[in-house]
């Protein structure tokens, strides 16, 4: 078997000689192409250029006036890497992503941090609809709020345990197919009676979902129940929170009391879902 | 209160027996093999004699293990009174879902009598004007290529002839023959292993799954399509990076529409390292993959696949064959897949809902037909491979799919077939007496995977010279010149609007 080998265009990757510009082992990529006078990267062109910086053995990488550029970092790998953003980073930012660190200093749009590895996420903005999508480990802090279907299908695995932290508001379909893993939905800076949406859970057959603030059980879908925080619970929550306190300075309170948790009535949802008998 | 008044009030009915082993005394032996090697238990030692004792699916494990052939196995009379509108099929499933309540299930494709519609397709052969060619003498060509094809292609002068302006990556297969996706979880550790040894001696491909790739598994990796489908397991950059294709499942012929729900029983240490999710647990994908609402959706999904492969694997697109198939297909390519897999109807699964499996979809051989003759009138068949199954039995099933529009004939029945599937329909029981689909140690031990792989490869080299037996009778020199050939193919069934929907003359027109 053999792939016929051919190069790339020779358009995609070129611009990882005049965009990036690298110091003390720091790569500095400028997306909005202003400086070579082409106009935005393509996201090609973009996740060239990372890619190369981190095959030189750059573990820093800054990317500034990221103009919705999608898919940045994806599959990177290796814990010691750091990708920063300045701006808005397009769909998928993080997809795979296997390790590294990766920051944005605005908004991020959807499927943030899709089918995640591991690594770490902090967006200091929102992220929008289907962040998390089926994360496997790692963690994804969000300090605004996130949109629809955010945390479907997260799972765990042996040691490997993934975390969703929302500081503002979710919208419906939270958690839904949950496997594995938390997410937890702060609240914070939100008027409104509840920080979640409706059908959260929806079968859910692992995992845990930590909201602070008023949840009732109409707005859970079927598979998933409310019990209350237990001290077991709080060891996490206490974690994540210093954590996200940590990325933001933004304090939250230790006061468990009004939290609640959503979980699964069962890992086995579909155990008598079906029959099997010889017809 | 004694025991018998105790009993719960249910009147439930249980199901009369549908095949009875039945043990020739006169020359068994008593070795009880046959009690040992039925994982249904439906063979039983009673007074120190073999005896049947109900559960019988007619696997034939049995019948093969018997050292004396005195066992048979007989399909007992139905014991309802006829009925044709209200068949035994029917009773059978009201009983037992008034049992349990429950959804029935069912495993490998649709077992109820639909019409095939490669068998009303007669094959052309070369006459006079048009001279066959013998492979034996000459070359028939049954290389195929799986993955984009350039729309423009360049070459740059030089020392050496070299192409400088391709769209991407291609893989180079011996035979237009894919092994279909077959996931660890639903079959056996040995099953897989045979089938990726299968499909790298006969240089091909064979699919993954949506169930994650073992890591012993790596060393094959130039043989395997990888599947991403919505339960993403396994799914990471080692994952994508060790395999030749990539490929989005987005749905499966077996039950169109659905996800799969690998039952918690069959979640064991081995499957839940590999889907990376924990022991025990039921694996369910979702039905939709949520990052995909739409084919803009679809086409991130493509995109960010090329950049996780850095561009270096083809990435296509698997879906069921369904009643809208070349408006979704014409999308897929638009969406920039480099290759589409169709998976008809009578696709094979793991584990169904029968209710989907026997009522949803499309047949295959239009499904091939609607989507080449849709693509190549929007100007894109040309952009991409489409690999088709979901019903292909024979030789002559694969020779029809590819003159129907086919680049590729995915198989995976008859693979298993080959390693000694019976077609019992009990995949989902996990009991397996063959070691196939099962997770059951000892069962599947039963499966030796060099020798089905010796099988596989057997069957589909004779496959494979059947076809170039019958294109060089075709005076075709090419299975590509085959590919969408339809003028080489007459349809004699029942329905003249079938033909006309696949684009197919009927027996009797000639030529132009």
């Amino acid at each position: 078997m053999s792939n016929i080998d051919y190069e790339y265009h020779a358009d995609e990757c070129d611009c990882g000689k005049d965009c990036t510009f690298t110091k003390e082992g720091v790569a500095t990529i400028r997306a909005d192409g202003r400086d070579t006078g082409k106009g935005p990267l393509h996201y090609k062109t973009l996740n060239c250029a990372i890619r190369k910086a981190i095959a030189s053995d750059i573990r820093t990488i800054i990317i500034e006036e990221v103009m919705g550029q999608r898919y940045i970092g994806a599959t990177a790998s290796g814990t010691d890497l750091r990708i920063v953003v300045h701006g808005t980073p397009g769909n998928s930012l993080g997809a795979f992503l296997n390790g590294p660190t990766i920051e944005v200093l605005g908004n991020a749009q959807d499927m943030t941090g899709n089918t995640m590895n591991s690594g770490k996420i902090i967006i200091h903005g929102n992220a929008w609809d289907v962040t998390g999508l089926s994360a496997r480990g790692g963690t994804i802090m969000i300090k605004g709020s996130s949109g629809y279907r955010v945390g479907i299908h997260m799972k765990e695995f042996g040691k490997t345990r993934p975390s969703l932290v929302i500081g503002g508001t979710v919208k419906d379909y939270l958690g839904e197919y949950m496997a594995g893993g938390t997410i937890l939905v702060l609240g914070l800076r939100s008027h409104v009676d509840s920080p979640v949406g409706h059908n959260i859970g929806a079968g859910m057959h692992g995992g845990r979902i930590y909201v602070r603030g008023k949840v009732t059980s109409r707005q859970l879908g079927p598979g998933a129940i409310i019990s209350p925080v237990t001290e077991e619970d709080s060891a996490e929550l206490t974690s994540l929170i210093e954590e996200f306190e940590g990325y933001f300075g933004e304090p939250v309170g230790r006061d468990y009391s009004n939290f609640v948790k959503i979980h699964p009535s069962s890992s086995r949802p579909f155990s008598g879902y079906y029959d099997k008998t010889n017809i | 209160m004694s025991e018998k008044t105790d009993r719960p009030k249910r009147m439930e009915t249980r199901l009369p027996e549908k095949f009875m082993p039945t043990i020739n005394y006169n020359t068994c032996v008593q070795c009880k093999r046959c009690v040992n090697e039925c994982s249904f238990q439906a063979i039983d030692v009673r007074d120190n004699k073999v005896v049947p004792k109900g559960g019988c699916v007619a696997c034939g494990r049995c019948i093969a293990v018997c050292p004396t052939s005195a066992i048979e196995i007989r399909p007992l009379p139905s014991q309802f009174p006829p009925h044709g509108n209200w068949t035994e099929r029917m009773r059978r499933g009201i009983y037992a879902q008034a049992n349990s309540g429950g959804v029935l299930l069912s495993s490998c494709g649709t077992d109820e009598p639909y019409d095939v519609i490669f068998e009303d397709i007669l094959l052309d052969a070369a006459q006079v004007t048009n001279p066959s060619i013998d492979p034996l003498r000459e070359p028939v060509e049954t290389r195929t290529y799986l993955g984009g094809r350039p729309g423009r292609i360049e070459v740059c002068e030089g020392e050496h002839m070299k192409l400088c302006g391709g769209e991407g990556p291609i893989i180079e297969m011996d035979m237009p023959i894919m092994l279909g996706h077959v996931s660890l979880g639903s079959v056996s550790y040995n099953t897989q292993k045979a089938l990726f040894m299968a499909a790298k001696e006969l240089n091909i491909i064979a699919g993954s799954g949506e169930g994650g790739l073992h890591e012993d598994f790596y060393v094959y990796a130039d043989h395997i399509c990888s599947e991403v489908a919505s339960g993403r397991f396994g799914v990471n950059a080692s994952y994508l990076k060790n395999t030749a294709a990539v490929e989005i499942k987005v749905g499966q012929g077996a039950k169109p529409g659905l996800g799969g729900h690998l039952p918690g029983e069959k979640v064991t240490k081995l499957i839940s390292e590999t889907r990376m999710i924990p022991l025990g647990t039921d694996a369910l994908s979702p039905y939709p993959h949520h990052d995909i609402y739409s084919i803009e959706d679809l086409q991130q999904l493509i995109s960010v696949l090329k950049e996780a492969t850095e561009y270096g694997r083809p990435v296509g697109v698997k879906i069921a064959a369904v009643h809208n198939v070349g408006a979704i297909a014409s999308g897929i390519v638009r969406a920039g897949a480099d290759f589409i897999t169709i998976d008809g109807f009578k696709g094979g699964t793991g584990s169904a809902p029968r209710v989907i499996r026997d009522n949803a979809g499309l047949p295959i051989e239009v499904a091939i037909a609607v989507v080449d003759k849709r693509l190549t009138d929007e100007g894109l068949r040309n952009r991409v491979t489409i690999a088709a199954g979901g019903g292909i039995r024979c030789s002559a099933d694969m020779i029809k799919a590819i003159a129907l529009g086919a680049d590729i004939a995915m198989v995976s029945t008859a693979a298993m077939i080959a390693m000694g599937c019976r077609v019992c329909q009990q995949c989902h029981r996990g009991l397996c007496p063959w070691g196939i689909a099962t997770q059951r140690e000892d069962l599947m031990a039963r499966l030796d995977p060099e020798q089905a792989a010796a099988r596989v490869v057997r069957l589909f080299r004779a496959w494979n010279e059947e076809l170039r037996e019958v294109i060089g009778g075709m005076g075709i020199d090419s299975v590509e010149s085959l590919v969408g050939n339809r003028d080489r193919l007459r349809y004699m069934g029942p329905n003249p609007k079938i033909a006309e929907v696949m684009g197919l003359k009927t027996v009797g027109e000639g030529w132009g």
